[in-house]
């Protein structure tokens, strides 16, 4: 008996065992029963006596051969294909195929032709496979399909998903820590500040930290700014504001922006806070997989 | 009395203008949404200009505003006819025309708002659900009671299909929308899980059986045999094809869910169900083409014609197409491509549109007291650019979908994806396009038909017809 096939209780097996064979059956009698000539009834070619709105009339042509036989073939068909695979009921079907064990043949076939690949470049160093092309190019493949949705097909991020193609990390560009990134990944939280400074604190904030980007920035509120964030932000980002990664707090001193550097998008990443959420991908890729997929991203800020 | 009596005329007049005004509204709709995927900024950052809001009122407008209206009228008009007595309570037909136009109204402010139950084909909230449910049962009093008061012996074969799909759809539309309310606009379905997707598929693909084929099998099964002047080619196969085809099509459900979290048997009674459906949905289509035996010169003159005979060989590949792909291993190709977008529109606009035109030029002249349509080369006008822009449309998405597939599974000989999604949908924007040009000629198609309608009717005093006596 097939496990994955559950009912609640055998009445139902049988109640849908019925009504499918029921309706089979019943199809095949209704043709087999109307391909026959009853006595009396107008011949072929003529009408059935019966008339409507006037002239509304109906022939008793018999019924078309070759369509008889498309039906019995489709009935033949079915009651086969009931046989060999589950549908009836509780009944595995003679085939013993479920889906599930069609996944797992699948995805064991895949494992056996492309593993020995994986896991050839899994024994080879981050920083010497981001040198081989052919390496680089199957990461490149991995990172379009796994990472292109959030971070952009060119690597180049959105809003919100950093930027992979320069030299600027959250969290540090080594090829070791690039690969545990993928591998576990990472919550980079952003605590909001509204209660804490309120509106007016808000704008100092804003002018102080994009003043140390070097963008045009009120230097009056930037001075009271400066006080502020020696308060409350330096724990993170740094007295120099130069960021941690342990924690990954960005660098402020740059114009490498995650959320954007207009005073608007600096103003709602302080008062509100930002969540950053890079997902593990250890279950789902594998590490063999991730290790080509960090030589790729290594590859881009080593150019 | 019996002498003086008439048909209901006013209603089927209603419903047949708003068969006009509902299909070019919602065909309208339809090519905005083909036009944002070509380009999506013409979505304008306006919530209720996006695809995703304007695409389930695209569906509802076509199906149920406009095919809906065109079921109505035609019923109506059939059922009087062909029991030759007048329509079963003129208060209650009048109640249907005005509620269900109060439906479509409701579906066409709150889909746009976003207020929906996110069931396709079923997105509208509760308290719309509870007024269509209202009209519909209103509705299968009114055509039963006629069936029931009829001055001929035998029920006509389109009534048979009619009352089919009243019935069925009365079914699936309770069973479907089962829903807890938690406020005015919100409310939640009773099935949980695998089981709630089974119902809403059940319902849907039923919806395109009963609402979609079946009521408009009773549309053929009169205006063909009317319109060519022949009988019905075979009444044995009508009384085969039709038990066939109303017993299998309720089973076929489950093939909208091949590959998902739905039992495997399930999956299999959905795929051998839809194989079988095919030799009952040819019945229909043998026997509407080949009434047209010993008068096929009439297509050569009668545009009218060419749309019923043209509408019925469409609905003979759909009904091909869409057993092929109920096959799981075809399924695995075609799911979740355009593909499936190509072989819903061959069945709606090559099948159900176009029966419904022909039906409509049929009756508004009969229904205003004219001997025809203002302009018959307009009809031709319309037959062609309506022919031309489906075949465009559904070329343009078998070869998307088909592409769409083959990119989606292609592996490189690492085991990667050749593809990424993205490329996919770059490779399909020509035929985007092509979709958008066939979708617009059948919208300007539509525009021809209100101008020779409004020219027909315009300054009529339309009178309702005598009832015909029994022989």
């Amino acid at each position: 008996m097939n496990p994955e096939i559950v009912f609640t209780s055998a009445f139902w097996s049988w109640w849908i065992i019925a009504l499918t064979l029921a309706n089979i059956l019943g199809c095949w009698w209704l043709i087999s029963w109307s391909a026959k000539k009853v006595p009396g009834e107008a011949a072929s070619g003529q009408v059935t006596g019966h008339r409507w709105d006037g002239d509304l009339q109906e022939y008793n042509n018999p019924l078309p051969r070759w369509w008889l036989w498309l039906f019995y073939f489709t009935l033949v068909f079915s009651l086969g294909y009931l046989a060999l695979y589950p549908g009836l009921g509780k009944l595995p079907g003679l085939l013993g195929w479920t889906p599930q064990k069609q996944y797992q043949e699948e995805i064991a076939a895949a494992e056996a032709a492309y593993q020995p690949l994986f896991a050839g470049y899994a024994r080879i160093p981050i920083a010497r496979l981001s040198k081989d092309p052919q390496a680089v190019k199957i990461g490149q493949r991995l990172f379009v399909n796994y990472c292109a949705g959030c971070h952009g097909s060119d690597a180049r991020g959105n809003p919100g998903f950093p930027d992979l193609s320069d030299d600027e990390w959250l969290y540090g560009g080594d090829a070791r820590t690039i690969e545990k990134t993928i591998l576990d990944g990472r919550n980079g939280v952003m605590p909001a500040w509204r209660e804490v400074v309120g509106d007016p604190g808000i704008d100092q904030l804003v002018a102080y930290v994009r003043g140390l980007a070097g963008l045009d920035a009120n230097t009056a509120q930037a001075a009271k700014g400066e006080t502020l964030f020696s308060t409350y932000c330096v724990g993170c980002h740094g007295g120099d504001a130069g960021g941690n990664p342990a924690l990954g707090a960005p660098n402020l001193r740059d114009r490498v922006w995650l959320y954007g550097g207009s005073a608007a998008d600096v103003g709602e990443s302080i008062a509100n806070g930002r969540n950053g959420h890079m997902p593990a991908h250890r279950d789902f890729l594998g590490s063999e997989k991730t290790h080509l997929l960090a030589a790729f991203i290594y590859s881009l800020s080593q150019q | 009395m019996d002498a003086q009596a008439t048909y209901n005329y006013k209603v089927v007049r209603q419903f047949t203008i708003m068969t006009v005004v509902w299909g070019i509204v919602g065909m309208l709709v339809g090519v905005v949404i083909a036009a944002e995927m070509v380009w999506p900024q013409l979505g304008m950052d306006l919530p209720w200009l996006q695809f995703g809001r304007l695409r389930p009122l695209h569906t509802n407008a076509v199906i149920f505003a406009f095919g809906g209206s065109a079921l109505f009228a035609t019923s109506y008009y059939v059922v009087q006819r062909t029991c030759q007595t007048r329509l079963f309570g003129d208060r209650l037909a009048a109640f249907t025309f005005w509620g269900w136009t109060t439906v479509i109204v409701l579906a066409a402010i709150t889909l746009p708002l976003g207020i929906t139950t996110s069931k396709e084909y079923a997105e509208l909230e509760w308290p719309i659900d509870i007024l269509i449910a209202f009209v519909w049962i209103a509705y299968a009093v009114v055509f039963f009671g006629t069936i029931a008061k009829r001055r001929v012996p035998h029920i006509y074969v389109a009534n048979w299909f009619y009352g089919a799909f009243i019935l069925t759809v009365a079914v699936l539309h309770l069973v479907n929308s089962a829903a807890l309310p938690v406020s005015l606009s919100k409310s939640y379905s009773v099935y949980p899980g695998a089981i709630d997707a089974m119902v809403q598929w059940w319902y849907g693909h039923n919806a395109v059986g009963f609402f979609l084929t079946a009521g408009f099998l009773g549309m053929m099964y009169y205006f063909v045999p009317k319109q060519a002047g022949r009988p019905i080619y075979s009444y044995r196969l009508s009384v085969v094809h039709f038990w066939a085809l109303i017993s299998t099509y309720m089973w076929a459900g489950p093939h909208h869910l091949h590959y998902t979290a739905l039992p495997a048997w399930a999956q299999s009674l959905g795929m051998v169900f839809s194989l079988i459906l095919l030799a009952p949905s040819w019945g229909g289509m043998i026997n509407g083409i080949m009434t047209l035996s010993g008068a096929w010169h009439k297509l050569r003159t009668d545009p009218i014609l060419k749309f019923l005979i043209v509408s019925l060989s469409f609905y003979g590949m759909s009904t091909f197409e869409g057993p092929m792909m109920s096959i799981k291993t075809v399924n695995a190709l075609s799911h979740y491509t355009d593909w499936t977008i190509g072989h819903v529109h061959s069945g709606a606009l090559g099948w159900v549109a176009m029966v419904s035109i022909g039906a409509v030029y049929f009756l508004i002249p009969k229904l205003f007291g004219q001997t025809q349509m203002f302009s018959i080369r307009l009809i031709d006008w319309h037959f062609w650019m309506s022919t031309i822009g489906v075949v465009l449309y559904i070329v343009a998405m078998w070869i998307a979908g088909v592409m769409q597939g083959l990119m989606w599974r292609a592996v490189n000989d690492d085991g990667t994806l050749t593809y990424s999604f993205v490329e996919s949908l770059q490779a399909t924007y020509p035929f985007y396009f092509v979709r958008l040009l066939g979708g617009a000629l059948f919208f300007i198609g539509m525009l021809l038909m209100a101008y020779n309608v409004y020219k027909t009717v315009s300054g009529v005093q339309p009178e309702d017809a005598p009832v015909a006596q029994t022989a």
